[in-house]
């Protein structure tokens, strides 16, 4: 089919970017990296949350972390195919015009993926272990692509609208900033009653904790299905709002 | 089917309150040169990006190889390439994969061969396989037109291909230009030069005001200039001239 054609060659164009610049990988991974490290050698020590070691507690907001510093370079590259005039020569060929913004994010996700395995690698380095069976990993996985793609969709708003490098990627900051307000670094019940009640009735706490019991091998319980709505919504929304952007320069 | 390769009537686009197009109206034969005339801000880059689908216009109408843009743009899309005003190359890929990534999309059996072919008519095998963002600027133009020519379109839009290039590279596009022409292409460019018109065109029609001020052959358009004038363009040698003597390139003429 035409559409799967051209995603696949448009997909293959894309990830032929990330591969020649490596640095878009390696400066996505530096800063949750240094939090991990910072976090657990440093004040982890000090902090009281849960009873294995700290690193457990800690993994699954760094991959958030992670992810929404990485969905950054979604925006940019769309931001680039459009000033650079490739949207205007691919919009002007018999190209099927969805397959270039799924090519994006498809690449979003895989890249964001390779990201998310060398977190954990290291993290495994670092101590952490877990107990998670398969089925687990497999939840896990499947938690952490939706919130990839609600966050994609969310990043090709800017992507297509931006009127300049800055303003593509500068949507990403108050996400990247959300998990130290959630239940990621420490537990939310010591926090003050107005910031706990935002901490734990956003996104990222309700994933976290997911991703966490899954990791842990410890019950699950409405967690899980908070945090898929979050996803699903959010990805309904912004997929809403980036299709409306995109009508508008085609 | 006529022999009218692009028509357009009455063809009008605003942006906001500023009126661009009032009242466009111009036909391109199949196999022809056709030349846009106009000075900056005229409304040539706006008529090509309505003719290649890019843009929708306010009023008129316009068709292509006898599809409506508006209506018929899928059909319109086969049928067309654009090379805009600013070349749009892919600078992370090299200049064979560019060539190979267009010529996958328009489907064309043999992409490699396809971009190796085009690589060596555009000069450009010895940095097939640079990125391309390390290309100079006419290196860049010069693969902006090639990728534009896998597939073989029926109907060719340049906005302004020699912009930026070198006479000797000017030459070289202009040779293309009518290469693809005597192949039966239909093409239609703008410029704001009207050397290049002359050299090139087998019609011209001048874009000013929002509408076309005149159009016709160039023997036609010399009718509408004062003889005088036209002696005195033929007795002074260019600069163009005066350069490609010095550099001992006589070009394509
Ligand atoms: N997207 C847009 N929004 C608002 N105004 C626009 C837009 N595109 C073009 N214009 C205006 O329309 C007019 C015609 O622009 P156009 O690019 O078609 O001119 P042109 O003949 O190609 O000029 P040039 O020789 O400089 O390339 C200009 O005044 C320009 O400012
Ligand atoms: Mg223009």
């Amino acid at each position: 089919m035409k559409i799967l054609h051209d995603t696949e060659v448009l997909f293959g164009r894309s990830m032929r970017h990330i591969l020649r610049s490596p640095d878009t990988i390696i400066t996505v991974l530096i800063t949750p990296l240094a939090m991990m490290l910072l976090f657990v050698y440093v004040f982890g020590g000090a902090i009281r949350a849960g009873t294995g070691a700290y690193v457990n507690y800690l993994l699954p907001g760094i991959l958030l972390i992670a992810i929404a510093s990485g969905i950054a370079y979604t925006a940019l590259r769309l931001f680039t195919d459009r000033q650079k005039g490739l949207f205007a020569r691919f919009h002007s060929m018999p190209v099927a015009r969805s397959s270039i913004l799924w090519a994006h994010v498809l690449t979003s996700l895989v890249s964001n993926a390779i990201s998310v395995v060398v977190i954990v690698l290291i993290a495994l380095l670092m101590g952490f272990r877990s107990g998670a069976g398969v089925l687990e990993w497999l939840e896990v996985t499947g938690i952490l692509a939706l919130f990839t793609l609600a966050l994609t969709w969310l990043a090709v708003i800017p992507g297509l609208t931006a009127k300049s490098v800055e303003g593509a990627s500068a949507f990403a900051y108050p996400l990247i900033f959300l998990p130290f307000i959630s239940s990621a670094f420490v537990p939310t019940a010591t926090m003050p009653a107005v910031v706990r009640v935002f901490a734990e009735n956003q996104p990222v706490t309700a994933i976290v904790d997911t991703v966490r019991s899954l990791l842990n091998s410890e019950p699950i319980g409405n967690e899980i299905w908070i945090a898929l709505v979050w996803c699903v919504g959010i990805t309904v929304v912004a997929y809403f709002f980036a299709v409306r952007a995109y009508k508008r320069i085609v | 089917m006529t022999d009218v390769a692009i028509q357009v009537n009455d063809l009008r686009k605003s942006f906001k309150d500023a009126h661009v197009l009032k009242g466009v109206d111009f036909d391109v034969r199949r196999g022809e040169i056709f030349a846009l005339l106009g000075s900056n801000g005229a409304g040539k880059t706006t008529t090509i990006n309505i003719l290649s689908t890019l843009l929708k216009s306010d009023g008129g109408s316009a068709s292509v190889c006898g599809f409506d843009v508006q209506r018929q743009s899928e059909k319109v899309r086969e049928s067309i390439s654009l090379t805009g005003q600013f070349a749009a190359v892919d600078g992370i890929l090299t200049g064979r994969e560019n060539l190979v990534l267009i010529a996958k999309l328009r489907g064309v059996a043999d992409a490699r061969k396809t971009a190796d072919m085009l690589l060596s008519r555009f000069g450009l095998r010895d940095a097939a396989n640079r990125r391309a963002d390390a290309y100079s600027g006419g290196m860049a133009r010069r693969l902006d037109i090639a990728m534009s020519l896998v597939g073989t379109p029926a109907v060719i839009f340049l906005d302004e291909p020699t912009t930026g290039l070198d006479p000797e590279a000017r030459l070289e596009v202009w040779k293309t230009v009518k290469e693809l022409a005597d192949g039966g292409t239909t093409i239609l460019l703008t410029t704001q030069h009207l050397e290049e018109a002359e050299r090139l065109a087998d019609r011209i029609a001048i874009l000013h005001g929002g509408k076309i001020i005149a159009s016709g052959t160039l023997d036609e358009l010399k009718k509408l200039f004062p003889p005088a004038e036209v002696e005195y363009i033929e007795k002074q040698p260019s600069l163009e001239d005066i350069f490609l003597a010095i550099v001992g390139q006589t070009g394509g003429k």
